[in-house]
Parts: structure tokens; C-alpha cells; sequence
């Protein structure tokens, strides 16, 4: 028998909406490695997917190839219903698609609302800046998303802490009507309160419609935060499984071995993969 | 300091404690308010110009004490003269500081466009007056440095490069206003060459301008073939450094500068207040534009009276004041109300975050770069006026070098992403009343100068470090 991924003999996880953005059989070698086999990945509106795996399945090659840094070498990605080719950063960003990465990016000597709008500033006549609509725009954004934790948009970055600055930086990804946003590893270098602060802001943006990807190794946040888990195993999607069904024990199985009792690729592919 | 590992902050109590949501948003700023803010920045790191300013009135004090005509008018009158090579220069210097760059090179890059302009009107003809390979080079330079901003899509620096190439090839130099102009072009283009080398080809910007020091000291000489070309026949570039405005017109610089700015503060504060946004109270607005607006009209005044004590009377706000206060205007302009002005601060805050955020951060060095030499080239046109000749090391020696120093005494990092054109100004008013309140004690030699001058630039450094260092524990 062919391997195939074992999920496909599942039955199909139900979903009442249409994948907002999707990755069909995705393949992307560097060189003579060949780093994702047949990947298929899929993120719905307004629902957190977790993507999970060992470092080196694949996860930041996969996450790549939606931001336009890596081509790929064959499959198709597609948004909202339609094929589309993302040659580069700046077409992920015409298409909604936002990245939040570990390093956050921020400028600590501008303050909030300056680094929200940064690179995209809302200008009078192109060349001078209007502060105010900016500053306006800032405070609706994270008014929007309930954040309490921010007492000026026109404090300077470098005055905040962790989870305050991963919120700006989150907030400064939804601020232009982003359909997906990836959020990398983001309560990786927080505290329990600030870490709490940071996965009610994630489901809150999935609550206001957004698709929402989720990078993590943290199996707590995952399962608590996650509609859907999607792991990678050296290369493969061992299994996308909604977290009502699944717990830690089975995903940490997936991610360590490929496979979990009937979920998961068959043994051969495991195997075959190492 | 054991458990040092840096680690984020928790929510600092201050904040987490405010009612929720934006709370000092919907407050208008007050007075008390304005002076807490500046507290808080003070013991958050961030001097700003406090200790140029201290820094400033000490000295002041101290050579005050010294020499009685320290205070008087006509010394007073002629510090913006003896300071204002040292100020434009530092203005573009904080251009590239701002990026975390630094250009040595723009002090004897603006003497060699300084001097090439000296050679333009002295001979007449710019082609004859310039040794041949010279000339050559200066056009191939010019063309070069025109298709590079192109290429780097500094379009902006490009055509004022291209104007530099068209006035000295068809000679247009002999006129001495337009080989000003050209000497500033040829600063831009300049500019483009060092952008380029630091932002596309990846050489250190200490180096790249370290080298190009030392190349254009070679330049000057070769310009000006040995000999230096006196330049305080020309009225124009002499009054740039001994003129002054007439009563009439100084008044009316100073009321449409303190005009100008009351009227945009005000406006934009009652802007603000009308749309709900973060803003300072109107009484603010009115305090520290009355404080602007009295001083000024005081100096006007001051200045408006003869300050000469015997022979011709000289009165009205010098020129090199005005030029002075102008291109802090427009620069401070430029940083806070453009978008390349925050570009530049993002990219020297993080260019990282600038890259990844869509900036063209090789287009910002470019640019920042081109700026900065056409203020050295200011600033050399200015030295010459104040030397009265385009001397052999026009730009050279000592300039550049306080320069730096005096846009660090302002409270300009060398690290990027901190630094206002004000600052510039005022750490070039202390490094000017130095040899200038030194000078005037007979018996004090002029080696105080330097020491003196170093010592206020290790005072003012550590002052920075010490605060950065509060900082970052904070």
C-alpha cells in the first residue's frame, strides 16, 4: 500500500465556513533537503490554529512560504477561493495576510501609535504626517480589542513591558483589516499574568472574525487558546485535529513520533521520514 | 547585579493602576502635567538638552566671572559668526547619528566644495581655474553621483546634483551666489557616494569617512592650487558671517519665526482638543509660546541697539543667527512631520522593524548621507566667510570633530534613533563660547581651549551614559 497521511481515512473534520487561507500539497525542498512533503494546511475565519511541531518539522518554512519569503516548488496556495502566488512580503500584506514575529519589530524610540502605523502612515498630501488620525485610529483598534492594559497610544514603546508590547504588536497587525494573522511563538518570553493578557487578546481576534495561526511549543496555550491543531512531522502534517477532540498527550505524540494510536501518518511514513 | 538577566518587566503598578483604557489620552496635558512628563523623561533616561543647557549657563557663568566682556553686546554679537560652521555641520550630522551612522568627512567635504566654489568666482572660469583632471573628475563625479541617486531612487538628492553638474559645466560658478549654490550640490552629490558606499556596498561609515577625510583634505589643496583664495571681497559670503539684518527686518524675522510658531502650536492644540486627541492644554500652548515669544523679542531688541562701542554702528540679529534658526526650523520639520522624518527615527530606532515594515533603508542612509554633506558644504562655506578665505585645510583640523561633539552635548546618541536639530544647536553654542570666553582672558592660554572642551564633552557623554544606564535598570 502507497503511504498515504492516515488522516485522510479519518472522518473529515467538520467545518461550516470555507478556509479562509489554504495550503494544498505543498512541497518545498532547499537544496537536496526536501522540507515539506505534501503539505496541506488550512486556516478558517474566526478560528485559532495551532501550528505545532519539532524544531526543524517544517514550521517556519511552512509559515514562509504564506509570507512570500520562500517560493515554492510545486502545490498552490490559496485565499479566500482563489489561487493566488505570493512572490513577495509586500503581496502577503496586500492580501491581509500579517506576521507577528518572536522579535516583535518595534521601534523603542517611537511610541505606540507611531510604531503601529510604521512604513503605512496616514499622510495629508503624501508627504506630511497626520498624526492625529493615526493616534485615533490607534486607540480604536485597541479599544476594539478590549485591550486595558495600555494607558496612552503616545507612550513610547520602550517604556512597556512584555505582554504590552506583544499587544502592540498584534494590534499593529490587525490594524489594516488583515484577514490571517500568524502569531509566532507569542508568549514565549512572557509571565503567567502577561501570558494570560496575550491568549484572551488571541482569541479575541479570532472572535472578531480573523483567521488566526498560532506557532507554539507551548501545549498549555495550544490547548487552551487552539479551535483546530495542525502538527508537522519532519516535513509531513501528521494530523489536523480539532482540540475538543484531541489533549496534550496525543499531540505531544504527534509531534514526537508522527503518529497517535489511528491519528497521524501510517508507520510506514513515520518511518520512512527519519 | 547578580540577577541581571534581562527579563520583561512586569506591568509597572503606575500604569496597571490608572482606570482602565486610555485614560491619560483623554486628559489634556497642563503645566503640571508638562513639567512631570519632563521629570519622568529626565529619570527615564532621556536628558534631552538639560545638560547642554546647564552645561551652557554654567560656562556662561563662570566666563562671565572671568572677563566682563563676556556679556557685553558686541561679544555676544559675535558668537553666531564664530559659531555657525560649528552648528550647520552638527544639523546634518544629526541626520546620519540618527541612523547610528556617523560621517567624518563632511568637515573637509564642505571645504573642498567651499573651495571649488572660492576657485569658481576667483577665476572666473571654473575650467581654468581647477587643474584639469580636476575638473574632470568633478564633472564625471557630479554625472555619476546623478545617475547613482536615480539608481538608489534618492530622486530628490539626484536633481540637486544635477543642478550642481550644470552650473559648473557651463561655468555658471563665476557668479558667486550660484557657485554657493553649486558647492552645496556638490555636498549633495557627495552625500550620494558616501550613502552608497556605506548602505549598498557594506563598508563601516566610520571608514568610508574616515578614508574620504583624509582624501578631500588632498582635494582642497589641489583646488585651490596652494594657494588659499580669499573670499571677503565678496560682500555675500562675507555677510554670512558679518552681517546683519536691518532693524526693520530683524523685527520682522523675529515676529514671523515667534508668529509662526504660536500659530501652530495653538492651532494644532485646539485641533486636537476639537477631535478628542491627546493635546497640550491651551494655557501650555500660551506659556511656553509666551516664554518664546518674550525672549525673542528681548534678543530682537537687544540686538537692534548698536553693539559696537567705537566706530561704525552694527545692529540687527546677525545673519548667521538667522540662517541658523531657519535650517533648525526646517529640520525640525522635516524629522517630526514627514514621513521620511519617521522613517529615519524608525530605522535608527530598529532597522530591523523599518526593513520589515516596508522602509528602504538603503534609500534613508542614501538620502540621510546626501543631507548631511550639503550641510558640511554649508557649514564650509560659512567657515571660509568667517576665516575670510578658503584656507588650504578649509573643513579640516578640529571642525568635524566638534561638530560630532557638539550634536552629542545636545543629547544626540551615537547609537541612533535619539537626537533633535535643537540640541545640535545649543551643544554648538557651548563648544563655540568656550575658545570664545577663553579667548577674551589674555593671561589664559589657548590650550584651555581643547582641554576645556574635552572635559565638557566627557561630562556631557557620561551624563548620557549614566542616564541610559538608569534606564535600562528602571
Amino acid at each position: 500500500m502507497p503511504p498515504t497521511n492516515a488522516q485522510n481515512d479519518l472522518p473529515e473534520v467538520a467545518s461550516v465556513t470555507e478556509p479562509i487561507l489554504e495550503a494544498r500539497k505543498l512541497n518545498k525542498s532547499f537544496g537536496a533537503v526536501h522540507v515539506l512533503h505534501d503539505v496541506d494546511f488550512a486556516v478558517y475565519p474566526g478560528e485559532v490554529t495551532a501550528l505545532v511541531g519539532d524544531n526543524g518539522a517544517g514550521k517556519s518554512t511552512l509559515v514562509k512560504c504564506f509570507a512570500g519569503i520562500n517560493s515554492i516548488d510545486s502545490g498552490e496556495i490559496v485565499f479566500d477561493g482563489q489561487p493566488v502566488t505570493i512572490s513577495d512580503p509586500r503581496a502577503a500584506t496586500a492580501l491581509g495576510i500579517e506576521f507577528v514575529y518572536q522579535d516583535l519589530a518595534l521601534a523603542d524610540n517611537l511610541d505606540i501609535t507611531q510604531n503601529m502605523f510604521l512604513g503605512r502612515e496616514l499622510t495629508n498630501g503624501r508627504v506630511f504626517l497626520s498624526d492625529g488620525a493615526m493616534e485615533k485610529r490607534a486607540r480604536e483598534v485597541l479599544t476594539g480589542l478590549s485591550v486595558r492594559t495600555i494607558s496612552s497610544v503616545r507612550q513610547l514603546v520602550s517604556s512597556l513591558s512584555g505582554g504590552q508590547r506583544q499587544t502592540v504588536a498584534i494590534a499593529k497587525a490587525v490594524l489594516w483589516n488583515s484577514k490571517v494573522v500568524f502569531l509566532d511563538e507569542p508568549t514565549a518570553a512572557l509571565g503567567v499574568a502577561q501570558t494570560r493578557q496575550v491568549l484572551d487578546l488571541v482569541r479575541r481576534l479570532a472572535d472578531q472574525g480573523i483567521g488566526v495561526v498560532l506557532i507554539s511549543h507551548n501545549m498549555n496555550d495550544v490547548m487552551e487558546v487552539a479551535d483546530r491543531v495542525a502538527a508537522l512531522y519532519l516535513g509531513r502534517l501528521a494530523a489536523e485535529v480539532k482540540s475538543s477532540e484531541t489533549n496534550t498527550t496525543q499531540i505531544v505524540e504527534l509531534i514526537t513520533a508522527g503518529r497517535s494510536g489511528g491519528l497521524g501518518l501510517t508507520a510506514a511514513t513515520a518511518n520512512e521520514s527519519i | 547585579m547578580s540577577t541581571n538577566t534581562p527579563r520583561p518587566a512586569l506591568d509597572k503598578p503606575s500604569l496597571s493602576g490608572r482606570a482602565g483604557g486610555f485614560s491619560l489620552d483623554v486628559e489634556e496635558r497642563s503645566i503640571g502635567g508638562a513639567l512631570r512628563g519632563w521629570v519622568d523623561k529626565l529619570r527615564s533616561g532621556d536628558p534631552g538638552a538639560l545638560p547642554s543647557v546647564l552645561g551652557l549657563i554654567v560656562l556662561g557663568a563662570i566666563f562671565s566671572q572671568v572677563s566682563g566682556r563676556f556679556l557685553s553686546k558686541s561679544n555676544i554679537g559675535n558668537i553666531p559668526g564664530q559659531g555657525a560652521y560649528i552648528a550647520v555641520i552638527a544639523l546634518g550630522l544629526v541626520f546620519v547619528l540618527l541612523l547610528g551612522e556617523i560621517d567624518l568627512s563632511a568637515g573637509t567635504a564642505g571645504g573642498a566644495a567651499a573651495s571649488i566654489a572660492a576657485v569658481g568666482v576667483f577665476t572666473g572660469n571654473v575650467h581654468h581655474g581647477l587643474p584639469g583632471a580636476l575638473y574632470w573628475s568633478l564633472l564625471a563625479g557630479l554625472l555619476a553621483a546623478v545617475l547613482l541617486g536615480v539608481w538608489l531612487k534618492a530622486y530628490t538628492a539626484a536633481v540637486v546634483s544635477a543642478i550642481g553638474l550644470v552650473l559648473v559645466a557651463t561655468n555658471l560658478t563665476q557668479h558667486l551666489l550660484l557657485a554657493l549654490i553649486a558647492a552645496i550640490c556638490i555636498g549633495t552629490a557627495i552625500g550620494i557616494f558616501n550613502g552608497w558606499l556605506v548602505a549598498k556596498v557594506g563598508i563601516p561609515s566610520f571608514i568610508v569617512t574616515l578614508a574620504l577625510f583624509l582624501a578631500w583634505q588632498g582635494v582642497i589643496q589641489f583646488a585651490l592650487r596652494g594657494q588659499p583664495v580669499a573670499v571677503s571681497n565678496y560682500d555675500l559670503w562675507h555677510d554670512l558671517t558679518y552681517g546683519s539684518l536691518s532693524v526693520a527686518w530683524s523685527w520682522v524675522f523675529t515676529i514671523v519665526v515667534v508668529g509662526l510658531y504660536l500659530g501652530y502650536t495653538l492651532v494644532n492644540a485646539v485641533r486636537a482638543k476639537a477631535a478628542g486627541l491627546t493635546h497640550d492644554s491651551i494655557s501650555l500652548v500660551l506659556l511656553r509660546g509666551g516664554i518664546i515669544a518674550a525672549v525673542g523679542l528681548i534678543l530682537t531688541a537687544l540686538a537692534n541697539t548698536n553693539r559696537n562701542p567705537r566706530g561704525r554702528v552694527i545692529e540687527g540679529i546677525p545673519v548667521p543667527a538667522a540662517i541658523i534658526i531657519v535650517l533648525m526650523i526646517v529640520c525640525t520639520l522635516v524629522l517630526t512631520s514627514t514621513t521620511w522624518g519617521r522613517h529615519l527615527y524608525a530605522t535608527g530606532g530598529n532597522a530591523e522593524a523599518a526593513r520589515r515594515a516596508g522602509i528602504d533603508v538603503v534609500h534613508m542612509k542614501v538620502t540621510a548621507f546626501a543631507i548631511c554633506t550639503s550641510f558640511g558644504a554649508l557649514g564650509g562655506i560659512l567657515l571660509a566667510s568667517s576665516q575670510s578665505s578658503a584656507s588650504l585645510d578649509l573643513g579640516g583640523s578640529n571642525v568635524l570633530l566638534f561638530s560630532v561633539a557638539a550634536a552629542v552635548i545636545g543629547g544626540t546618541s551615537l547609537f541612533g534613533g535619539r537626537g533633535r536639530p535643537r540640541d545640535a544647536v545649543i551643544g554648538a553654542l557651548v563648544i563655540t563660547i568656550i575658545p570664545n570666553g577663553i579667548l577674551l582672558k589674555p593671561n589664559l592660554d589657548a590650550q584651555w581651549q581643547q582641554v576645556i572642551t574635552g572635559i565638557v564633552l566627557l561630562i556631557a557623554a557620561g551624563v548620557d551614559a549614566l542616564s541610559r544606564r538608569r534606564a535600562a535598570r528602571s
